[in-house]
Parts: structure tokens; C-alpha cells; sequence
């Protein structure tokens, strides 16, 4: 009986296939970006910036190797599960050839999930903890908090600072922030006399910090993200401390700027080079792009890029353009072989100058950044400036 | 610990308390009058921090907006109210109290907004927040006023919802802080010196307790209160409307909360989500005053404020957790000492 019936569903099969392919051929196929971001929730303010690098991304490439590269963008609410689904609509509705996004890691990672389990490359910009498997099929273009933290630690040892306070969140990024620092401290012989953690929503972190400066540390590394990140150090300042101050690339927005006012000068915080992005040497890799995107930023948005949230995005772009240039002719958009193929370029991205530092891909891990990506700025004046 | 980290941590929590004072004497006043837990209380607190924020970025205020939007309904309810009842002749007290007393807060910002020197804008920011007292209530809480305690609590909580969601909505996810009304410290010896910003809280908190006290001991208005509070049926019965003495409580209550709001926003980040939390120690408060004593609720918050402070000296992760574990032994403490004569009180009703 089975055998009566088989060969009718091989013929089947293929006649769908040959269907669907040349429905795609009918196509001329456009290269299919699904893109998901943040526009509304708690995490909006970074999505509305995440969006501004994409559109500066088409405006700098929009198409490769004769495909035109069309973009389904869709709104995930800062949810991670209507990340996920967004993600799971793009890939089985959509047949999109890779998804860029989110803005949280959360949604980032449920993204990450459901493309691997589609067989759909992810290129995302925020970090994101794959092994294995799984990070084949996801890159991100943010450097580790490792990496960044490394680099801060580089410049305390090279200031001279012995003794390091560390006063963090109470959740995942404070105690992630302090794994790092207490790694790189550790390797770079110098201690860590206080760890203090506060919650995103306290209004005053006065105990805390008078328990850091009673250690006497010469300097203090806030764990922090965001506005709520400009607390540690206005009360560092009521309290009349007057060690060095440093930070996280999570405090790099301009609101944060304003809010800590003349008690954040002299912060200084590792990020990408995007940011002082005129004032890096001729030499640094990323002078070039960076001033693409930033031309391109300028063009699509009307005002220039005041955020490093962009510049993320807009190297995702990057990556998926670039290595798509990389995938065979012969291969057609919207297929699953031109997926692979794609996945396999993205993975195989070598020295590429994107404007956060430059980008080589490595199996097992999603990052590709190391520390010769980071530059230390300070803040002075409110302004961030690049320090040698 | 030192003597000056004592005393800087005593400074910081009797800062913590006059804030909770001033919050638990407008949640202990709303609670006695109407029987309403009053959650919504921080989030107007946050709406006039908010508001003075984007007064001082030059920006329109967007409590213009829910004051618009709640005194459109509120009047329409009342005007069905009055076509129901042919009561025309209230027409030109209702839409001066719905109408016009609102406009004015909000016309007042919008000028305090371009023209007006700091300490306008700090006027124009509490004045913001009064009318949002009263137009809450008479949208949500008025039309439900003889249910139980119990749906009471659930409508203040969705209020609470309300509020915060439209305060992401209008202010945005990121926090923001004001200028301090009085820059500088008073310095007492080297290591340890009093924000101006922070005496002004205490005294503030000093003289609106010692109003508060003034009011219900010698004023017509002040007894009217304390009679609804003690017996709502007899205080009915001699002629006390419930509807006034809810009017008048949620209006002091609100100006008590737009001046936790100005008081609180040159210190502390204020985000659209600050004031769940803000209320919820201000409870604590309440609670210890068995949310009907004054004097109590004051020592009450006295207390928060300074377990708040040198528990996040001693352990800052679980600040949060000590200061409403308080809460424990006051609860066990009180209802051993008190008799259940409230609830039977409560069955009157």
C-alpha cells in the first residue's frame, strides 16, 4: 500500500517545489531583511535609535550582487515573546533571508532561538550568550562585556589606581559587571575593596556609597546603565569624593549626560569608536565607515548621530551586506541553501572595518570584537572626548 | 561605621521620612474620608516632578493633557448628572469647579513654561497636580464610593496602572531630575554637611503636620473631616455631604502629593514608574498609624525613613526587603493590641 503511495507524494513534492522556486525566480528575488526592534516599552528610546542605524544602513547599501535588499520591520513592544513571534513570522511567512535585531538582550536571545531552530542567520547588536550550535547562527556586532571591562581595567592599571570600589545594579548586568571587573582586576593586580549593589528604582544610594568611601578605593566603577546609572555618582560627589570615577558603555546615552551634570565629569567609559568618531587618529580602522555612517545618518535622519546604538545597528547592516556580496551567484534569495550560504559568509567575516571596531568572527562565540575595538573616552564638559 | 557616617545616614533618612510623612498624612486623610487606599497617590506625586522637569526643558507639560482628558469626562458625568436631576441652577458652580479650576493650573504652566522664573514653575508643577486629585475621584471613585474597601483598593490600583502607563506614554522611559530649589549645603563640621535641599524637606514636612494639626483642631472644615472619619453615618445625619468631604480630601491630598513631587525631584531620579514605590513606603507609614492616627503614621514614617537609610548602609541589595519587613511585627503587634470593633463599624456603613 505505502508503495502505491509514495512515488504519488515524491511527484507531489516536487511539483511544489518546482512551483515555489520558480515563484521565486518570477521574483527576481529580492534579498529579504527581517528586521525587529523595540519602537515602543521600556526599551524604546534605544529602538527609536537602533531604527535611525538601520535606515542610515540602507542608505549607505541597498542592494548586492543585482538583488535589491528589501526590508519587513516589525515592533516587538520590548517583549520577548512577541520578539520571538515576530521572529517566527518573518522566517515561516515571510521567508526572510536573515533578521536583524532586537534592542534587549532578552528578546535578543529569544530571537536567537527561533533562528536557529528556522535555519535563518541572526544578526544582532546587542550581547548575547550562545555557545555551540547556536552561534553559528548568531552574530552580534557588539563587543562582550568582558572585553569592555578589560579595556577600563587596562587604563585604572595604567593611571596608577591600586584600589577599585565597584558599586553596581542588583540584577544581571550589575553582577555581570562585576564578574568582568573582578576577572580583569584580578589579572591586573589590583583589588576590589567594596561591592555595593542598588536597584534601578532607588532614590538614594547615600548608605551605599559612604560604605564605599569609607574603604578608601582610588577609584570607583559604577555597573550601571542609563539614566538610573547617574545616581552612584551624584552622590559620590555630594560626598565629597574625589577619586576617579569610571563607568560602563551602558551609561553612553545622551540623557545620561544630562542628568549626571557636573558630577559625571571626568567619567571615563570604554565604547566603540563610533562615537568620537572625528576625533580618532587617521590610522584607526574604523575612521573610514565611520564616517559613512555618519554621513549617511546625517543624509536619512537630518541631525547628526548623537548615540552608539546606531552605530550597532548600522554594522549589522554592514555584515549582512557585506557578507551576502560573498554568497555564490548561482544561489537565489529565499531559498534555504542560500540561507546556509549565507550564514556560512556571515560567519566567515574577517577584518571587517565597521565603525564599533572591526569585526572577525570566530566559531562557538557570537561576538567578534576584541579589545583593540575599544577606545576609552572621558567626559568632559558633557562632552565625550577620545583619551590616547 | 564612624560617628559621621551616623549622622550623614540620620540626615539622609530624616530626608527619606519628611517625604513619607508628607505622602502618609495624604494617604491616612484619603483613607479616614473615603475609605479609599489611595495608590495613585505617587504617581501624581511623579506626574508634578515630571511636569517641572519639562517646565525647565521648556517643554509643555503633558498633566495638561490627563487634566484635560479627566475634566472633559468628569464634566460630562456631572453635566448628565445635573440634566437627570434638573438641577440647572448648580450649572455655573459646576463648570467653575470642572471646568475653569482646572484650566487655570494648566494655563498657569503653560506660561510658568516659557516665561516664568524656577520658583513659578515649582508653584505652577504642585499646582498641576491638585486638580488631578479631585477629577480622579469624581471620574473613578466617586461613582463606586459605597463598595467595599476591598474594590476600593482594586479601583486605585488600576488608577495606578492607568497613571503610570500614560506617564510612559507623555513623559517618556527616561527619568529625569529638576534644579534644587536651594543649591548648597550647610556644613557642620568637615565630614559631614546638610543639603539645603534636605532641610527644606523637614521643614516642610514640620510645617504641613503642624497645618495639618492646626486645621482638624480648630477649623469648621477641619471637624467636618475628623466627624466623616470617625462615624460617616452620623456625620450624614448632621448633615455632612460624603461627596464634599471627599472633594476636599482628595484635594489636600493632592496638593500634599505635588509637594512631595517638587520636593523629591531635584534628589532622586523621578521615571514615569517612581511612584508605586514612593506610595508604597509612605503605606508602611499609614499602616503603622493603623491608617487613621496622624501622630502614629508620623512616627511611622520617621521610622521607614531611617531603616530605609542605614539598611542601605549595612546591606544595599536588600534594602527593600527590611523596610517592608517592618511591616511584620507592626502588623502582629497591632492587631493583638487592637479589638475588632472597626469592622463591625465598617457593617454600618
Amino acid at each position: 500500500m505505502f508503495c502505491r503511495i509514495r512515488p504519488l507524494r515524491t511527484v507531489r513534492s516536487v511539483l511544489v517545489l518546482g512551483l515555489l522556486s520558480a515563484a521565486a525566480l518570477a521574483q527576481a528575488a529580492d534579498l529579504k531583511v527581517g528586521v525587529i526592534l523595540p519602537l515602543s516599552g521600556p526599551v524604546a528610546a534605544q529602538g527609536l535609535s537602533d531604527a535611525k542605524g538601520i535606515k542610515a544602513g540602507m542608505k549607505f547599501q541597498d542592494t548586492v550582487n543585482g538583488h535589491k535588499i528589501t526590508v519587513i520591520q516589525l515592533d516587538d513592544a520590548s517583549d520577548p515573546s512577541v520578539s520571538a513571534r515576530n521572529a517566527r513570522k518573518l522566517t515561516d511567512q515571510d521567508h526572510v533571508d536573515v533578521l536583524i535585531g532586537t534592542g534587549g538582550v532578552p528578546g535578543a536571545m529569544a530571537i536567537a532561538a527561533v533562528a536557529h531552530e528556522a535555519k535563518t542567520p541572526l544578526v544582532s547588536f546587542t550581547p548575547l550568550s550562545v555557545t555551540g550550535d547556536a552561534a553559528d547562527w548568531a552574530k552580534t556586532t557588539t563587543q562582550s562585556a568582558q572585553t569592555m571591562i578589560s579595556a577600563v581595567v587596562g587604563h585604572m592599571k595604567r593611571a596608577g589606581v591600586k584600589t577599585v570600589g565597584y558599586i553596581g545594579f542588583s540584577d544581571s548586568w550589575g553582577d555581570l559587571a562585576y564578574e568582568s571587573l573582578k576577572k580583569s582586576a584580578d589579572a591586573a593586580g589590583i583589588k576590589i575593596v567594596a561591592n555595593e549593589r542598588y536597584a534601578r528604582s532607588d532614590n538614594s544610594v547615600t548608605g551605599q556609597v559612604l560604605k564605599i568611601m569609607a574603604a578608601r578605593p582610588d577609584a570607583v566603577l559604577g555597573g550601571t546603565a542609563g539614566t538610573a546609572g547617574a545616581l552612584p555618582y551624584i552622590a559620590l560627589r555630594d560626598r565629597g569624593y574625589k577619586g576617579a570615577i569610571y563607568g560602563t558603555h551602558g551609561v553612553l546615552g545622551p540623557e545620561f549626560v544630562r542628568l549626571v551634570g557636573a558630577a559625571g565629569q571626568g567619567l571615563i567609559v570604554p565604547t566603540g569608536p563610533a562615537l568620537v568618531g572625528d576625533q580618532l587618529p587617521d590610522s584607526n580602522p574604523s575612521k573610514t565607515i565611520t564616517a559613512s555612517y555618519r554621513k549617511a545618518y546625517q543624509e536619512v535622519n537630518g541631525e547628526p548621530p548623537s548615540d552608539v546604538f546606531s552605530a550597532y545597528a548600522f554594522d549589522a547592516w554592514l555584515v549582512v551586506a557585506r557578507a551576502a556580496a560573498k554568497v555564490p551567484a548561482k544561489l537565489e534569495p529565499g531559498t534555504q541553501a542560500y540561507r546556509a550560504a549565507l550564514r556560512d559568509a556571515i560567519a566567515a567575516t574577517r577584518d571587517l572595518p565597521a565603525t564599533e571596531g572591526v569585526l572577525t568572527y570566530q566559531p562557538g562565540t557570537p561576538y567578534g570584537t576584541d579589545e583593540h575595538s575599544v577606545v576609552i573616552v572621558k567626559l568632559d564638559q558633557s562632552k565625550w572626548v577620545l583619551l590616547p | 561605621m564612624n560617628a559621621d557616617i551616623a549622622l550623614i545616614l540620620g540626615a539622609d533618612g530624616l530626608a527619606g521620612s519628611a517625604v513619607y510623612l508628607i505622602a502618609g498624612l495624604g494617604l491616612v486623610l484619603i483613607f479616614s474620608v473615603t475609605r479609599v487606599i489611595f495608590v495613585p497617590f505617587g504617581d501624581i506625586a511623579v506626574f508634578a516632578a515630571l511636569s517641572l522637569g519639562a517646565m525647565e526643558m521648556g517643554r509643555l507639560p503633558a498633566a495638561i493633557m490627563l487634566i484635560g482628558l479627566f475634566a472633559v469626562i468628569a464634566l460630562i458625568m456631572e453635566l448628565v448628572e445635573l440634566r437627570r436631576d434638573r438641577a440647572w441652577r448648580r450649572l455655573p458652580a459646576t463648570l467653575l469647579i470642572w471646568g475653569l479650576a482646572p484650566l487655570l493650573a494648566c494655563a498657569l504652566a503653560g506660561w510658568a513654561t516659557s516665561h516664568g522664573p524656577e520658583g513659578l514653575r515649582v508653584i505652577a508643577a504642585v499646582l498641576l497636580a491638585v486638580p488631578l486629585g479631585p477629577l480622579i475621584n469624581r471620574v473613578a471613585l466617586q461613582p463606586i464610593a459605597h463598595a467595599s474597601v476591598l474594590t476600593l483598593l482594586i479601583a486605585a490600583l488600576v488608577l495606578h496602572f492607568l497613571l503610570s502607563g500614560l506617564g510612559l506614554l507623555w513623559f517618556g522611559p527616561e527619568g529625569i531630575r529638576t534644579k534644587a530649589s536651594l543649591d548648597g549645603a550647610w556644613v557642620l563640621s568637615e565630614g559631614f554637611s546638610i543639603n539645603h535641599q534636605v532641610l527644606l524637606t523637614i521643614a516642610a514636612a514640620f510645617l504641613l503636620a503642624a497645618a495639618f494639626y492646626v486645621g482638624f483642631e480648630r477649623t469648621r472644615l477641619g471637624k467636618v473631616l475628623r466627624a466623616t472619619a470617625s462615624n460617616r453615618t452620623g456625620a450624614r445625619l448632621v448633615g455632612i455631604r460624603p461627596r464634599h468631604t471627599a472633594l476636599v480630601a482628595h484635594t489636600v491630598a493632592a496638593l500634599l502629593a505635588g509637594i512631595v513631587g517638587v520636593l523629591i525631584s531635584p534628589v532622586t531620579t523621578i521615571y514615569y514608574d517612581s511612584g508605586l514605590m514612593l506610595g508604597l513606603k509612605a503605606f508602611v507609614a499609614a499602616i503603622i498609624g493603623g491608617l487613621i492616627s496622624y501622630p502614629l503614621t508620623a512616627l511611622g514614617a520617621v521610622a521607614v525613613g531611617l531603616v530605609e537609610s542605614f539598611a542601605s548602609f549595612w546591606s544595599g541589595g536588600l534594602k527593600e526587603v527590611i523596610v517592608f519587613g517592618l511591616l511584620i511585627p507592626v502588623l502582629i503587634l497591632r492587631s493583638g493590641l487592637t479589638t475588632h470593633a472597626d469592622e463591625a463599624e465598617e457593617d454600618e456603613v
